[in-house]
Parts: C-alpha cells; structure tokens; sequence
C-alpha cells in the first residue's frame, strides 16, 4: 500500500460510507472494506482500472470526475477520497467544493511541487520538473495543476476549509521528522483531512 | 441442422412446458386460474439450489437463450453469453430461460388455447405488468426448489424484470444484473411503442385481436411495428456504419420500391418478424413496457423503491444506446447509491445502439465476466456437512 494510503487509513472510522473518486483497481477500497467494514464506491474512468474494480468485489462507477459530482446528495458520505488525483483535475477547485458538499470529512493527497527537488529542477535545469514520481513531460502529463502545499492552504483559506490533519511524506513514501519542521520544502506528497 | 456444436455450446436443448394450477392474481384485477410457463434450463443446478440464474428476456425474446433446437442452424438469442467456459458459464450455474406469461412462444397468452373456452386467448388475455410476471418467475422459482437466484440477469425489458425482482422479492435473489435499462419508459419511448401498436390494430387483418378465427395475421401492421422498433435499436452511427447511403441498384431508380439498403433490411427483418411474432402478444408487450414504473408505488421516489433491496447490482450501458439511454441506467444507479446499496455501473462504448446488448463486444464480455466472478464467489459452500451433521 502506498504510504498517503496507509495514514489516510488511519483517518476513515469503522463502518461508515466512503467515497474513493479515482479509485484505480480497487485496492484501498478493498482493504477498507475488510478491515475498516466501510460501505463505499469507487468512482473510475479508466477501463483497465474498472475491470479490476470488479474482479476485486469492489463497488465501482464509471464516472468522469470532472463532470462533476452533481447526481450525488448533500453530505451522503462520511468520508470522501482523493488521492493523487486533484493535480489531473480540470477545475480542482470546484472539485474540492463537491467533495465537501457530499462527504462530511474528504481527504486528499497530491503531489507537493513547493518540494525542493521540483524547485531545483525548474530553478537550475530551467526545465519543468522530471522524476520517477513525476514521470511525464510537459506536454504529454495528464498533471495539468500542480500545486504546492502552501497553494493549497491558500485555498483553504479562501474557501473557508476547515483543515483537520496534514501531514507529508517524502520520496520513498516515509514520514520522516524533519519533513515536518519544513513541510513545503521537504513534503514530496501532501495529505490533507479537510472539512467545511 | 449443424453437424457439430461448437465446444463453448450448451449443444442441443429443449424446452420443457411447466403447469401451475396456483390461481395468478394480477396487477389488472384478473386471475389467470391455471397456466404454462415454457423454459429451457442449461447446466446442472447443485444439491443446495445455490447457482441458479435467471434470464428475462426483453420485448420480443422468449426461453430459448442458448444452444441449438432439433434441426436449428442458428443458437438461442442470448447465445454469445450463455454456456461452458462463457460468460454465464454452464459449467458453474444452472440457467433458467423463461417464456414470460402473455409470451407467443409456448407460455400462456393470447395465441395459445384458453382452457375455459377451448379457443385462443387472443385480445382476451389479460394485460400483464412486469410485476407479474416477476411473481410467475417467482413460482417458477419454487418448482425447482429454488429459494435464492444466484443471480437474475437481464437486457432491456428484462433488466426491468431483474430490477422489479431485486424490489418485490429482496431475499430471493443475491445479484441482479440490468443492461440498457430504465426505471420506467420516457415519453418518446411510449410514443414509439403507440406507432407500433397503431400500426398492428389499424391493420385491417387485425379484427380487432381475433385474427385466429379468420386464419389471418395482420401481417403489414407487424411489419412495420418491427421496422418502426427496429430503428430504435439501432444508433444513427451504426446505421450509418451498416447502410451508409447504398443502393442495391447503385444508382436511383425514380420509383418507390426499396433502393437503399437500409430500407431493404428494415423490410426484411420487418416481414420475418411478423411471421414468427404474435401480434397480440408485440401488444401486451409495449404495454408492459408502458406500465412499467416501480416507483410509482413508492410515492415516485426510486430510492424509496429499492430501500430493502439485498441485492448487489451490475449496471451496465452502452453510449450510442438512444432507446435507453445511459442516462437511464444512471438514474437506477443514483436512486441505489441514495439508498447505501451495493451497486456497480459501466458504460460500454459502442456503435450499435441498444442492439448492443445482443452483441459480444469485447469490453462488455470482459466486464461481464469478471462480475460473473463475483456471483460465483458469492455461492454458498455446499451445505452438504450441515446435512450430515443433523
């Protein structure tokens, strides 16, 4: 499991309904469902991914997010999850809105591009950052917004969201103790537990 | 007749009549006293009666879903999905192919003797809705012995029926399966269905349903009925992959007999129909579809409707699919996530209209497939030590 999926884990109660928008085969779903007892659905639109949704007994709509999320009620979920899929989003505000509006707590995780390997990147090479977390050029990405930890909370702000837990892990996915002294600089992968 | 069916062929089949004696209350107010249900079965149902599946059939299917009849070159309708090693895998299910009540294929309905009176039905059998013919399966159910379908699978009309089964029956059946579906028909859907039943009773051959007693079949009206329903079933795309503007001539002809090849293949399948296709019977069947709203009940509120639904639901779609639309499918799928149930959907992209259903399209039949896994997984082991230990 991925290290931003092994803490969110930590995150989702027992038993309740969880929402996994870009649920890829299933997995998290999955272990959710057999050691948290959560009732959820993933939300796919890759087809490869949906295939092993089902060959994984995990609830799974096709559903391109960025049609929005508007056929699902107010505040139908306890949990709303996103990871690493705000960045492919053509409106990731407006994402974040209807994740709130249908989960009472959403999660999500992207990747920190304040991060100083980014940084340095763009800032020595003059090129847009290229790693193996990162593996795709400028004009073939479907990452087409990035930001940074301090971008997102910019948006909180704006957005009157209320952030109950952030944390960062690093390249290898760990946490490590001094990612935390400098989150924006140091954090490869953000975590956010947010709420309205 | 073939020679040899092919390997992944449930082979030769045949159907069996089944009497039910049981008075059939219906939505109608009448009571149909005694009737048959035709079905073919495949496979072999196991000692617990776990791994039975039933197939609804949609407007103009009937029992014969798989496999060959004496002296058939071509398989049931539902072929492509049904056998050993397929899709519903006769190896692992026991499958059950109903001839639903009102039917022209053996069932009770309007081209078949009317015990009381000797003498076809005809425009005298009752009108039936798809809750009723849920109960018949439901009976039909109980002459196997059957308490719980592993699955109740259908396309079209008969998606209707797995979804009234997943409402009126909660506990009977552990998976439902409906393809290119709908909640209840739209008003172009009904407005359609009316064209078609115009076409039949304004046909002078009709006399008013008791064409039998003439030894006629209004013939014209159910030709275009199909060749009006038949354009429904295909997408603007696939007519234009298959027809294109082609002309059997390759040139015009200033005259109005049939130039282009569509119009030579609505015809066709137009004429073909309606000699193997009861008239009577193409009218009870619209209405059904007409009638059909399950929500109704629930003070039109869908998610209220399936509320104690137990089921798990596969739904499944096909983009160019105008008759019903995925859309359609997706207010089944709302109305199910609203009420916490266990609900997957895909949307299959394809150029073939609502015809797609039929048709083994690679990416259907894969996540067909891997959701059979799933019905599968979800038999209950042999409760055959239990026995034993009693």
């Amino acid at each position: 499991m991925r290290a931003d999926q092994e803490i969110i884990r930590e995150w989702i109660k027992p038993s309740t309904r969880v929402l996994d928008l870009g649920c890829g085969d299933g997995k998290f779903l999955r272990h959710l469902m057999d050691h948290k007892q959560v009732h959820g659905y993933g939300l796919e639109n890759n087809h490869d991914n949906i295939t092993a949704c089902v060959l994984n007994h995990v609830n799974v709509i096709e559903k391109d997010i960025d049609e929005g999320l508007a056929s699902i009620k107010d505040n139908s979920f306890d949990s709303v999850v996103m990871t690493q899929a705000l960045q492919v989003m053509h409106r990731p505000d407006h994402i974040v809105d209807e994740m709130l509006r249908i989960g009472k707590e959403c999660i999500v995780t992207f990747p920190n591009f304040g991060h100083w390997r980014a940084r340095s990147y763009l800032g020595f090479r003059g090129q847009m950052p290229v790693s193996k977390f990162l593996s795709y050029s400028w004009y073939d990405t479907p990452n087409i917004h990035f930001c940074t930890f301090k971008d997102f909370e910019q948006l909180c702000v704006q957005k009157n969201i209320h952030i109950l837990n952030r944390t960062v892990v690093d390249n290898e996915h760990q946490h490590r103790w001094w990612t935390k002294l400098w989150p924006n600089m140091l954090g490869e992968i953000a975590i956010y537990r947010i709420t309205r | 007749m073939l020679k040899k069916f092919p390997d992944d062929s449930v082979g030769l089949v045949e159907s069996q009549a089944i009497e039910f004696n049981d008075p059939l209350e219906l939505a109608c107010g009448r009571t149909l006293n005694q009737y048959t249900l035709m079905i073919e079965t495949y496979g072999e149902l196991n000692a617990d009666k776990t791994n039975a599946i039933l197939i609804c059939h949609a407007l103009s299917g009937h029992h014969h879903v798989a496999g060959y009849h004496q002296g058939d070159t071509k398989p049931g309708w539902w072929d492509s999905a049904i056998g050993p090693g397929k899709a519903i895998d006769t190896n692992k299910f026991f499958v059950v192919g109903v001839n639903n009540l009102g039917g022209c294929h053996g069932s009770s309905g309007p081209n078949q003797i009317d015990p009381q009176t000797g003498k076809p039905y005809g425009p005298d059998f009752p009108l039936m809705t798809v809750k009723d013919w849920v109960v018949s399966q439901a009976r039909l159910a109980d002459h196997f012995g059957i308490w719980q379908w592993a699955a109740v699978i259908g396309g079209s009309l008969g998606g209707m029926q797995a979804l009234q089964w997943a409402i009126t029956y909660p506990d009977r059946l552990r998976h439902c399966m409906v393809i290119a579906a709908a909640p209840k028909l739209s008003a172009q859907n009904i407005a359609f269905n009316e064209v078609a039943r115009q076409a039949i009773s304004k046909d002078p051959q009709f006399y008013n349903g008791r064409y039998y007693d003439h030894d006629e079949v209004p013939k014209t009206g159910l030709m275009l009925a199909r060749m009006v329903g038949h354009i429904t079933y295909l997408s603007d795309d696939g007519m234009r992959e298959k027809f294109g503007r082609e002309m059997s001539a390759g040139k015009l002809m200033f005259d109005f007999n049939p130039q282009f090849e569509v119009e030579s293949y609505l015809q066709y399948q137009g004429e073909r129909f309606s000699t193997s296709f009861d008239a009577n019977t193409y009218l009870l069947m619209t209405k059904a579809l007409d009638y059909f709203d399950p929500a109704s009940e629930f003070n039109h509120d869908l998610s209220q409707a399936l509320k104690h639904v137990t089921a798990k639901f596969m739904l499944i779609a096909f983009t160019t699919d105008w008759r019903f639309s995925p859309e359609r499918s997706r207010e089944i799928l709302d109305a199910l996530m609203d009420a916490g149930k266990d609900v997957s959907y895909t949307e299959i992209d394809s150029p073939q209209g609502h015809d797609a259903f039929l048709i083994p399209i690679p990416r259907y039949m894969e996540i067909f497939n891997a959701y059979m896994g799933r019905i599968a997984a979800d038999i209950p082991a042999l409760a055959k030590e239990n026995t034993h230990a009693r």
